[in-house]
């Protein structure tokens, strides 16, 4: 049975068995987001237009400076570990029939979680590293669990308290980075420098974060696919009055799965911190979380896809700056391109009106408790 | 009387506003005046989320739709110069955020919370790619005072003195809730959110009651962020809703779904931040500035933990219509 579930693609769609052949769903799941890719890119190109630049030379610069050198290809790697983290904290939550918009409010809680613990504890080398991930990813799962057990046991939309949880955590890290916790005779609000022994390695020009995102990465796809604990995840969400009919424990497993969301949203922010910033600042790590929906959306809720949509949107976010440097187009016209893609892909029109196939929406989340 | 702590509550705070204005009048004026700005958005996305769910679709968007008629209104009037287009514009550009979300949870049955988390997307996305920096409205928005109600003490200065769309909104909640009850309309959209196949067997277009109504709420949602840029503020910045459209969501659970219930919630939220900015400000309490902003979110969560469950949302709210 565990094996038959593995097979389940939570796509949008669940192609009709009678029409459609299961190869041609595959290719189907891969070819929509492709598709909506380019139509988004097609969208972003008429407003670059519509401001005076040839879209084809924006284009071209925004791949090449993100592409095309080796700073830029070490852009595009640490602009994509976090996101591949948030992505999966997303795909985690949706797996469980759990709408986690709050990835954004649990990086930044790991985020300043590994940052202090970068500077105060005194461990040796490497230990001092994992430690700090782990305070990291402890501090998201805990700010996630907020909403896990205010979901579990009081049915509250987690879609609501992860939103309130993102506008918190914003205005706690913010005091915390502004008074307790603030550098000495500093004028901006920020954390000490982390001590040397925290601070993640690269191998050779490559951060190493990277590869542990892509670690985790195959780690979920192995997780979610084939082991128990992956299959109470995915029953949960698909059917928790089945699953709570053989005998799953679907309100631990509810705090459960947004607790795992949370501590890969936290990771995403200790590796910032860790490996990239060398502190906290409140004014990095911008974004994160919400680009985080969309690449799990892009990657149609599968783990090991979120690598490919998180380089994508890590490779348009490095680009933007030198799109404004070289051609002054604003880099929000990412933003633009991201929700239009994110549009394309959640809503069946490619499928419908370029593949032509009718076929019935799934619902993905769990509306109101319950 | 089923729910009588409502009525306790609102009672009790009267009572303190009352007792408050013989000692500070001014004071408790002000705090209420502010109380009542804090709440109309509020309020307006509060109904939108009735409207919706009475209907049987949830309409996390909010957000989102007032985010774009906030952005289209204020540059709306600030490039046409006129302050009544900027609030048409603002409107009209809520109603097309209504017929997206309609078009994406009605027509196209998508899962209705991804439709309107792409909706917010999409607005926070668009704003900040078009905010321009350096545009001003025309005018300030005029300020209307009702002839007679306006000189009671206490309530005549609060309620009865304010610009156009607070006032809207007040008379929106009394017809928004004798319609939902006592009119056709509101039996339909009740019936469709409730039980859409006896709706559909009795003759109702269930698809077509909630196309439109998800629509025209959107043009409450219009008013709403058209308020807050063309009459609260003055101004536009990028991110302006502030989760506004998602506390509306609490509130609106809070009302028990009632267009009167949501009132009394929005107020409850504006008094509660009203007095927690004026207490910091007199220096009653000294409590750092981050942790007064983070007063209405927290709040939130507070709320939905007590009241959840004990308040029944449509039945069939979420899920999208299939004809069997």
């Amino acid at each position: 049975m565990s094996a038959d579930l593995s097979q389940t693609d939570l796509g949008f769609t669940d192609p009709d068995p009678k029409r459609w052949s299961a190869s041609w769903s595959r290719s189907q799941a891969i070819l929509i987001p492709i598709v909506s890719v380019l139509l988004a890119l097609a969208v972003g190109g008429i407003l670059i237009w519509l401001q005076g630049v040839n879209p084809f030379t924006a284009y071209k610069v925004l791949f090449s400076s993100a592409l095309g050198t080796e700073a830029g290809l070490l852009r595009v790697m640490q602009k994509s570990t976090p996101l591949i983290l948030t992505g999966l904290a997303v795909v985690v939550g949706l797996r469980a029939g759990l709408f986690n918009i709050g990835a954004q409010g649990q990086l930044v809680v790991g985020a300043l979680g590994a940052a202090v613990a970068g500077y105060l504890l005194p461990l040796p080398p490497v230990l001092h590293a994992i430690v700090a991930i782990a305070i990291g990813m402890a501090c998201g799962a805990l700010w996630a669990s907020i909403a896990g057990v205010l979901r579990a046991y009081r049915s509250v939309s987690e879609v609501i308290t992860t939103i309130m949880l993102n506008a918190i955590a914003l205005s706690l890290v913010d005091y915390l980075a502004s008074k307790p916790l603030k550098e000495e005779g500093q004028p901006l609000s920020r954390t000490p420098e982390i001590l040397d022994s925290a601070r993640l390695p690269t191998f050779g020009v490559i951060p190493i974060g990277f590869f542990i995102a892509l670690a985790v990465a195959v780690f979920f796809g192995w997780f979610l696919m084939r082991t128990t604990s992956g299959f109470r995840f995915n029953t949960v969400g698909l059917n928790p009055n089945a699953a709570r009919y053989a005998g799953i424990g679907v309100r631990g497993t509810i705090v459960l799965a947004m607790a795992v969301s949370g501590a890969l949203a936290g990771m995403g922010g200790s590796i910032e911190s860790l490996g990239i910033v060398g502190r906290f600042e409140p004014a990095f790590n911008a974004g994160l979380g919400f680009d985080g929906i969309t690449i799990a959306l892009l990657a149609r809720a599968n783990p090991i896809a979120t690598i490919p949509a998180a380089i994508l949107v890590g490779t348009l976010r490095a680009g933007a700056n030198a799109l404004q440097f070289d051609t002054g187009i604003q880099p929000e016209v990412v933003d633009v391109i991201l929700a239009l893609t994110l549009l394309f892909v959640a809503a069946p029109i490619v499928s419908r009106m370029i593949f032509r196939s009718r076929t019935k929406q799934r619902a993905l989340t769990s509306g109101w408790g319950a | 009387m089923k729910r009588w702590w409502p009525w306790a509550l609102t009672g009790i705070l009267a009572v303190a506003c009352v007792i408050y204005y013989f000692i500070d009048a001014t004071k408790t004026v002000s705090v209420l005046q502010f109380s009542l700005r804090y709440a109309i958005p509020l309020i307006l996305a509060a109904m939108v989320g009735i409207i919706c769910e009475r209907s049987g679709v949830i309409n996390i968007g909010i957000e989102g739709q007032m985010l774009m008629s906030a952005f289209a209104g204020f540059f709306g009037a600030a490039l046409t110069g006129s302050l009544l287009a900027g609030a048409l514009i603002g409107v009209g550009t809520g109603m097309i955020m209504g017929a997206m979300l309609a078009v994406g949870s009605v027509t196209w049955k998508m899962d209705q919370i991804i439709a309107g988390t792409v909706l917010n997307i999409l607005a926070t996305g668009l704003t900040s790619f078009f905010y321009a920096q350096g545009q001003m409205l025309p005018a300030n928005m005029p300020t209307f005072e009702i002839p007679l109600l306006s000189s009671i003490p206490l309530v005549g200065p609060v309620i009865f003195v304010n610009g156009p769309f607070a006032l809207a909104a007040l008379v929106i909640v009394i017809v928004l809730q004798v319609m939902l009850f006592r009119s056709i309309w509101g039996l339909r959209t009740r019936s469709v959110g409730e039980k859409p196949s006896a709706a559909d067997t009795s003759g109702i277009s269930v698809q077509r009651m909630r196309f439109l109504n998800v629509t025209f709420a959107g043009a409450l949602a219009g008013l709403a962020g058209a308020y807050l840029s063309l009459e609260a503020a003055g101004t536009f910045e990028r991110g302006f809703t502030a989760g506004r459209g998602f506390t509306a969501l609490a509130i609106m659970i809070f009302g028990a779904w009632n267009p009167i219930g949501a009132l009394g919630a929005a107020v409850f939220f504006g008094l509660a931040t009203g007095l927690a900015s004026q207490l910091q400000a007199d220096e009653v309490i000294a409590i750092p500035q981050q942790f007064v902003n983070m007063l209405p979110y927290v709040l939130t969560i507070v709320l939905l933990a007590i009241v959840s469950g004990r308040v029944k949302p449509p039945a069939s709210v979420g899920k999208p219509y299939e004809k069997d």
